[in-house]
């Protein structure tokens, strides 16, 4: 374990490495006004049985380092570098039949909106049934026993009938929770799960979270919970990794990054968060200007054109020279400040905010 | 389910009567005067009162129509022709034959013209759509779009006589089109459409590749597509399993409203080819100012057409499970 540092539980793991191990990815597209430059020299590990929350203004690259796991984007249009390890099983590199073996059944995935997610002509039943019957090699008869089996376990009531119902007929939040059942039915090993509550009221979103949580203390699945909401991965997050420009901003436990943040990116997300139980899904607007152009991003720290502190750090450096994260390993943040620097412009700002 | 059937049907009544209350009206704002027609070239005033007498022609136009509804459900007396049983659509002015039995006589011809096309163009453009969608961007997709621009712009008149004077005459591949019943001798019906059914569907198919393949496309496109490749699904049973279903509803939406588009082809088609249908009384009928045959093929032309709009509206329902019959 020389490479991992913020693992929830140490021993947990087994052989050489982290359970999931992002090195280095980039994804580009190609469009008609250039290639976007979506995700661009991002790593971050992942501990079985853990969760990592990723968060990042819109379009900062979430959902394309998440479907790039999964092998989702098209290839005619896409370019991905670098190299992504389930354990000891390369994904960029790997044949698209062993990609659809890994799909819905090692790992699979949620999504925001359970309306659109969930296809409108079959039965919540077979939906969950089908992936069952694809991975496992089940039967019509025991996919669909296994289909009530996970409606039960995500907390549907009556599910011996809900299981030939059609999603328009489930409420948002029992969509959301058939949309879970779909995704472990085949016990996977990680589950990703990309803004899973967005669409969904307060209190339903609570209820999603929970269930989240007790299901991966009963399997020990690892989860990747993309958000916009800090208050989500404060309450169910054990790492964070904060994004912008489709690179890593900051890493650390929810503890170091949430306590004493370093990257300035990360104190106007902190700022910018709700005060405590309004929880209520507002987008963040943390910082003042916009994100950047990814078709164009700009030299150097991504982050300077927005950023308070060049001069403090030396302007010949931030707006020429690219920060990468550091330490290598445990918190680390892409900054020049010096530690010093940072510990005392936090203070400063939150005492500005007593 | 079958409260919404009975909607269905007392609706399409309805409509099937402002139908013929128009084209009764619209007949009567025509110029020419069928009892003269009827009275000859030296017409006495008095035969011409007579002829309008018998043709129920004297009485007040409201009178006349009352007298054609009834006669569909309770069959009427007719001076000259005598007893015309239900469903009576009256006497052919120009013929003196009784009009429903002109008309079903004629059905068949352009009953199977018209659904032997339908399969056609369904069964071809939605292939032909579909090959295109899977090979987006490849020269089979650049086949399939550029001859549907071709076929779109093709006119039946042209091709008819076209293909007939290459496929039958030249090469003697298929017979000369005529119509062959299909109870008699189910092949020889199908071989004797075969070439009208081509051409009726030529200008249709091509519209449904290129409507098929932007609706596969943009399907392709939605989160649930998504989702089940993010299950594990193979690209292919993604597209035949999932996609296929969200690309069928408008496409069928557009086949409901081409239905009165292409019984208009089918009459074109009739006329090219010299098939004894609907589409031939239709003509001759306007021709001899023929009010009753005009009226009962008008009539038996749009209840076709309402009665195929509520099918493909029943289709809707086993296609989508949130059409809901009620
Ligand atoms: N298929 C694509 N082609 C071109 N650009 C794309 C494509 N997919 C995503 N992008 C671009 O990549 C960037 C990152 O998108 P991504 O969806 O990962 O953002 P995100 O962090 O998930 O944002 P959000 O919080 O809004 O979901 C965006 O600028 C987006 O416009
Ligand atoms: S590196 Fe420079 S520009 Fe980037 S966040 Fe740090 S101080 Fe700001
Ligand atoms: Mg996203």
């Amino acid at each position: 374990m020389t490479t991992v540092s913020w693992s929830g539980e140490p021993g947990t793991s087994r052989g050489p490495g982290p359970f999931l191990s992002v090195r280095d990815l980039s994804v580009e597209f190609s469009t008609e006004d250039g290639i976007v430059h979506a995700v661009d020299g991002l790593s971050f590990d992942l501990e079985k049985g853990t969760t990592l929350g990723i968060v990042g203004e819109s379009g900062s690259g979430k959902s394309v380092t998440n479907l790039a796991i999964l092998g989702l984007h098209d290839p005619a249009h896409t370019k991905i570098g670098g190299e992504i390890w389930l354990e000891d099983q390369e994904l960029i590199s790997a044949s698209r039949g062993s990609m659809e073996k890994l799909r819905g059944n090692r790992v699979a995935m949620i999504f925001q909106d359970p309306l659109t997610a969930l296809s409108p002509f079959h039965t919540i039943g077979r939906q969950i049934g089908e992936v069952y019957r694809k991975h496992k090699g089940a039967s019509k008869k025991e996919a669909r026993d296994r289909a009530v089996e996970m409606l039960r376990r995500v907390g549907i009531p009556q599910p011996e009938t809900r299981v030939d119902h059609y999603p328009h007929e489930f409420s948002g939040g029992m969509r959301q929770r058939a949309m879970i059942a779909m995704a472990l039915v085949c016990d996977p090993d990680l589950l990703i799960a990309d803004e899973p509550t967005t669409a969904l009221d307060v209190t339903v979103q609570a209820q999603i979270l929970d269930l989240l949580k007790e299901l991966q203390q009963q399997f020990g699945t690892a989860i990747i919970l993309i958000t916009h909401d800090l208050g989500v991965v404060a309450g169910t997050a054990d790492n964070v990794l904060v994004m912008y420009a489709g690179r890593a901003a900051e890493r650390g436990t929810v503890r170091e990054v949430l306590r004493e943040p370093r990257h300035p990116y990360t104190w106007g997300l902190l700022s910018s968060m709700p005060r405590l139980n309004s929880s209520v899904d507002v987008p963040l607007m943390p910082v003042r200007g916009t994100p950047p152009s990814l078709l164009n991003p700009p030299s150097g720290c991504p982050f300077h054109p927005r950023c308070d502190y060049p001069k403090l750090a030396g302007p010949e450096l931030c707006f020429n020279q690219r920060p990468s994260i550091s330490p290598e390993t445990g918190h680390g943040d892409a900054c020049y400040l010096t530690l010093e620097q940072k510990r005392e412009l936090r203070t400063a700002k939150t005492e500005d905010h007593a | 389910m079958t409260s919404y059937l009975v909607r269905r049907v007392a609706g399409a009544l309805v409509i099937l009567m402002i139908i013929s209350a128009i084209t009764f009206y619209l007949f009567y704002a025509v110029p020419r005067d069928p009892a003269r027609a009827f009275c000859g070239k030296i017409c006495q005033p008095e035969t011409l009162t007579l002829i309008r007498h018998n043709l129920g022609m004297d009485e007040p136009l409201f009178v006349q129509y009352w007298h054609w509804l009834v006669g569909i459900f309770a069959g009427r007396q007719f001076v000259q022709f005598g007893d015309c049983p239900a469903p009576c659509l009256g006497y052919s002015f120009a013929t003196q034959e009784p009009v429903f039995s002109a008309i079903v006589d004629r059905f068949p011809v352009t009953l199977s013209l018209t659904l032997g096309a339908s399969v056609v163009i369904l069964a071809f453009g939605i292939l032909t759509g579909m090959i295109a969608a899977w090979k987006v961007g490849q020269p089979l997709d650049k086949i399939a779009s550029s001859s549907s621009v071709i076929g779109a712009s093709l006119q039946i008149y042209f091709v008819g006589p076209l293909l007939a004077f290459y496929l039958v005459d030249t090469l003697q591949l298929i017979p000369r089109p005529s119509y062959v019943p299909i109870t008699e001798n189910p092949l020889g019906w199908f071989t004797h459409l075969m070439l009208p059914w081509v051409v009726l569907s030529i200008i249709f198919t091509a519209n449904y590749t290129r409507m098929t393949r932007s609706q596969m496309v943009e399907q392709l496109a939605e989160d649930y597509v998504r989702t089940a490749r993010a299950k594990g699904m193979s690209s292919r049973s993604v597209f035949f399993r999932f996609a296929w279903r969200g690309a069928m509803i408008p496409i069928l939406t557009i086949f409901g409203v081409d239905l009165a588009t292409l019984l208009g082809g089918a009459i074109i088609t009739e006329q090219t080819f010299s098939l004894h249908g609907i589409g031939e009384l239709a003509v001759r009928a306007v021709q001899n100012t023929d009010l009753p045959m005009l009226l009962g093929v008008t009539i038996v032309g749009a209840a076709a057409i309402v009665l195929l709009n509520i099918a493909v509206d029943m289709l809707y329902a086993f296609i989508d499970p949130r059409v809901r019959l009620s």
